[in-house]
């Protein structure tokens, strides 16, 4: 399918990708504030995004392009298992619900712009604030490389090749970030989403009239499955259920421990925003699980890929006139736009508040952490580049899984901490290093795979190793909590919350 | 009433309780729809807990 250009579907993709490159240049006088002055300004919009404006610029973080692109080609390859992100992306939000607006009261009243500058706070330790920091920004590059690859994707399939169209798309969108801050993916989020809903909503009420409803759909995915064989399904084998469970509560612990999803909280207005959110936000997750169908709408329409990546976009061209496809494919490349952007910005705070202002600069200026941020904002995304032009796109998926292992290590200390005072920042630095540590090296010798497991006897179960890490993590913060303060009952203990 | 933001959890994570082909409803096997149906179910319970809420630290 790719190879011949498809004009009207490209020049309908231009047309969308020049309206947002405009929108990113103009995102500046938006609510306007002085951006280059504060870091509130350009890393957290002025902190003023109400309730609408918090749910397209969250949900249009949190469901990126790659979701778009990745979760139906994981169901397509491997049937019921890869609907994980279903029960994840629901269960995250009771958890929002019930933290994020404790958070965000705590980072409002005290300024704080990062995760680390809120675990500085609390625990009063340089160390455990540094490994928080450098966490989110480890685990945020390689999940900026993959949103470049849910864009290549689609401009592939519209038969551009050559790297040169990703590397001028994504110079725009380091331009209009680095002028307009997190205004920019703020607003162009709203065209996303709108774009992919109507996208979406087409896709799953026409296609399955196509191809005779979802029974033939779901029955045309049974039999390419009974064909295949091995672990794949249309519903779980026994062996694959504690799998499916572990990832989806692990994943859905670490989803809010990212630097973009928590930029999109300490963004909001209120602690009453963040809560309306988590009631409104699973509007999203149907439309999560319903794209994760397509992966099973490519086994009725028949269509032929090589790699399971490729499912999404042959499906729209086998079924749906260019125009649509230039449309759809324009939705998931600025569907890619988005969390690309609000992740560098937060890669960027990270690096200015925790690394620079912490080490380097201690008595800079607002407008100083500003320009910091924004030069960051273009180092990490020209990073992420680099990523793709130069090193094999497996690279990118493999840190990207152990990115997600390692951010879920920084709950202890970012979540534990605004609840109780109990645990000691040694303690939490010890329980960080434990499950980086463990997690890394397990996943590491298990070929790079998320899941380890644990024989006892006869029985073997199979879990997703970050959850496993993150419990070895607590464990062990919990008792070098209880030696430490045996051995120093007084010192190092956390100053009062403010 | 904060309970109720545990249901979840339960309802999803437990997953001997869904994995099954039958019922299926309007083509879909109870695998998915039950899934799918958490999404609203889960909503109205967050919902339920923010109105009972007593108006605190809203800011």
């Amino acid at each position: 399918m790719a190879g011949q250009i498809q004009w009207v579907a490209l020049s309908i993709f231009i047309f969308f990708f020049a309206l947002v490159t405009v929108m990113g240049f103009f995102a500046a006088r938006w609510k306007s504030g002085p951006v280059s002055e504060h870091l509130d300004e350009w890393g957290l919009g002025g902190r003023q995004f109400g309730t609408w404006i918090t749910w397209f610029l969250v949900g249009g973080d949190f469901y990126t392009a790659y979701t778009v692109i990745a979760v139906p080609a994981l169901v397509y390859a491997v049937g019921a298992y890869g609907f994980f992100a279903l029960p994840y992306t629901i269960i995250v939000y009771p958890f929002v619900f019930a933290v994020m607006p404790i958070l965000w009261k705590v980072a409002y009243d005290n300024g704080y712009v990062t995760a680390a500058d809120v675990v500085h706070g609390i625990h009063r330790s340089r160390g455990l604030e540094l490994v928080v920091a450098l966490t989110g920004i480890a685990a945020t590059m390689p999940y900026i490389a993959l949103q470049l690859i849910g864009m290549g994707v689609v401009i592939k399939a519209m038969g551009l090749t050559g790297e040169l169209p990703i590397i001028a798309a994504f110079i725009i969108l380091a331009l209009y970030t680095y002028s307009s801050g997190l205004r920019a993916p703020a607003l162009i989020a709203f065209v996303k989403d709108i774009m992919i809903y109507i996208v979406v909503l087409v896709a799953v009420v026409l296609v399955p009239a196509k191809l005779g409803g979802y029974g033939a759909v779901f029955s045309a995915a049974n039999d390419a499955f009974v064909a295949k064989g091995g672990a794949t399904g249309l519903i779980l084998k026994p062996s694959q259920m504690l799998a499916y469970a572990t990832l989806a509560l692990g994943s859905a612990l670490a989803a809010f421990m990212y630097p973009h999803t928590l930029t999109g909280i300490f963004a909001s207005k209120s602690a009453d925003t963040i809560r309306k959110n988590a009631i409104l936000l699973p509007a999203y997750t149907l439309l999560l699980g319903l794209i994760a169908l397509l992966g099973y709408m490519g086994y009725a329409a028949a269509v032929k890929v090589t790699s399971p990546n490729d499912v999404v976009p042959a499906l729209f061209q086998a079924l749906f006139p260019s125009w649509f496809v230039g449309f759809a494919f324009s939705a998931i490349a600025i569907g890619a736009l988005v969390p690309a952007a609000v992740m560098s910005i937060g890669a960027a705070n990270l690096f200015t508040r925790n690394v620079w202002k912490a080490y380097v600069n201690p008595d800079i200026s607002h407008a100083g952490e500003a320009s910091v941020a924004k030069i960051t904002s273009l180092v990490v995304k020209l990073g992420a580049l680099a990523f793709i032009l130069f090193l094999p796109t497996q690279y990118a998926l493999d840190l990207q899984l152990l990115g997600g292992l390692w951010i879920l290590q920084t709950f202890p200390a970012l979540v534990f901490g605004l609840f109780t005072r109990w645990f000691r920042a040694e303690a939490l630095l010890l329980g960080w290093a434990a499950g980086i540590g463990w997690g890394t090296w397990t996943a590491w010798s298990n070929g790079l795979k998320p899941l380890a497991t644990l024989a006892f006897g006869d029985a073997s179960y199979t879990f997703y190793v970050g959850l496993g890490a993150l419990i070895l993590n607590a464990v062990i913060a919990a008792l070098a909590t209880v030696v430490i303060s045996a051995v120093l009952p007084d010192r190092g203990r956390a100053t009062a919350r403010s | 009433m904060w309970i109720l933001l545990l249901l979840p959890f339960i309802g999803l994570l437990w997953v001997p309780f869904y994995n099954f082909l039958e019922p299926s409803l309007f083509g879909f096997p109870f695998f998915y729809w039950y899934q799918l149906a958490w999404v609203p179910i889960s909503s109205l319970l967050i919902w339920l807990v923010y109105r009972s809420r007593s108006p605190d630290d809203a800011h």
